[in-house]
């Protein structure tokens, strides 16, 4: 009953598989696709830990180190566009987001 | 690993299991950052317990205390009509469910047959517990091999914030300003202007003290 690499590659895609069920049922709302988004970011780190430790290689830890820096980046700039739209549409709908549409 | 970390790890991933899924289907947006705080908290566990403490406190201290709070503030400010946002929220979910269990199904099926291995895998020069902490092993690599992508990471996060700043500044339309090309082609001659008038003048005629007493 010991831990194997299995494991946790298993709960990564359990907690990435969650975060695709979660992006198709809050299709509307932004902000829970934002956090949807950060799960999926986070289930990807988890591999990459647990093949670090299992692998003995730190470079692993070294690209997580990296994806937080740039999830951070991504979600500030998210919520920086999500306030815009809210100040300009009084909505975070994603039906409403058609200005662009020719 | 131990069956003390065995019991652990049963134990945080179903509570972030759990706690994902609330993120997800939370009718208010409130309880799903607080769920996605838990859910962080626990993968910083899990990671504790794959000996990335590093990456576990960073973890704690950027998502859960900055990021996060970023998440709740944006989302408190915000007057959001949930039951519009909610419409619908049921009809896709039979399909969803059925998409998110294939992929965790099938993804577990390959990961669990395929990496049986207990141990960590013996790779020459590298004994089984480090010689230094995981801190001082990230940290000499990071700044010795990475000093290059540390720095445009660096970067990153610069131009990040200067665009999340220049999004939501709001200018004020009646705030007073001067054109800097006005201010720089300015000469002294439109600053001050000489004016030519007499340097004595006659005092105006007092009035007389009879009529301030009548």
């Amino acid at each position: 009953m010991t831990l194997t690499l299995g494991h946790f590659l298993s709960l990564g895609a359990m907690l990435f598989a969650l975060s695709v069920v979660g992006i198709f049922l809050n299709r509307r709302n932004l902000i829970v696709l934002l956090m949807a988004i950060e799960l999926m970011l986070l289930a990807v780190n988890t591999n990459f830990v647990a093949f670090s430790y299992f692998l003995h290689d730190m470079h692993g830890q070294i690209f997580v180190f990296f994806i937080l820096t740039v999830a951070a980046a991504e979600s500030a700039i998210g919520l920086a566009i999500l306030v815009l739209l809210f100040r300009n549409k009084s909505s975070i709908s994603v039906d409403e987001l058609n200005t662009l549409k020719g | 690993m131990s069956v003390t970390s065995t019991g652990l790890f049963y134990v945080f991933a179903t509570v972030l299991l759990i706690a994902a899924f609330r993120v997800i289907t939370a009718r208010n947006p409130v309880h799903a950052v607080l769920y996605l705080v838990l859910t962080f908290f626990q993968a910083a566990m899990i990671w504790m317990l794959l000996k990335a403490e590093f990456l576990a406190i960073a973890l704690v201290l950027v998502y859960v205390g900055a990021v996060m709070v970023l998440f709740l503030f944006v989302v408190m400010m915000m007057d959001i009509n949930i039951e519009s946002l909610r419409v619908g929220f049921w009809t896709h979910f039979r399909s969803a469910a059925a998409i998110g269990v294939a992929i965790a199904l099938e993804m577990a099926a390959v990961l669990l047959g395929g990496f049986r291995s207990a141990h960590p895998v013996a790779v020459a020069g590298m004994p089984g517990a480090p010689a230094q902490s995981n801190t001082a092993e990230l940290g000499t690599m990071l700044f010795t091999h990475y000093i290059y992508p540390l720095e445009v990471a660096a970067a990153i996060l610069l131009v990040a914030m200067f665009a999340a700043i220049a999004l939501t500044l709001r200018a004020r339309k009646d705030s007073k300003y001067v054109s800097p090309t006005d201010q720089v082609r300015v000469r002294a001659r439109d600053r001050m202007t000489v004016m030519k008038m007499q340097a004595t003048m006659d005092a105006p005629p007092a009035q007389s003290s009879g009529e301030a007493q009548a």
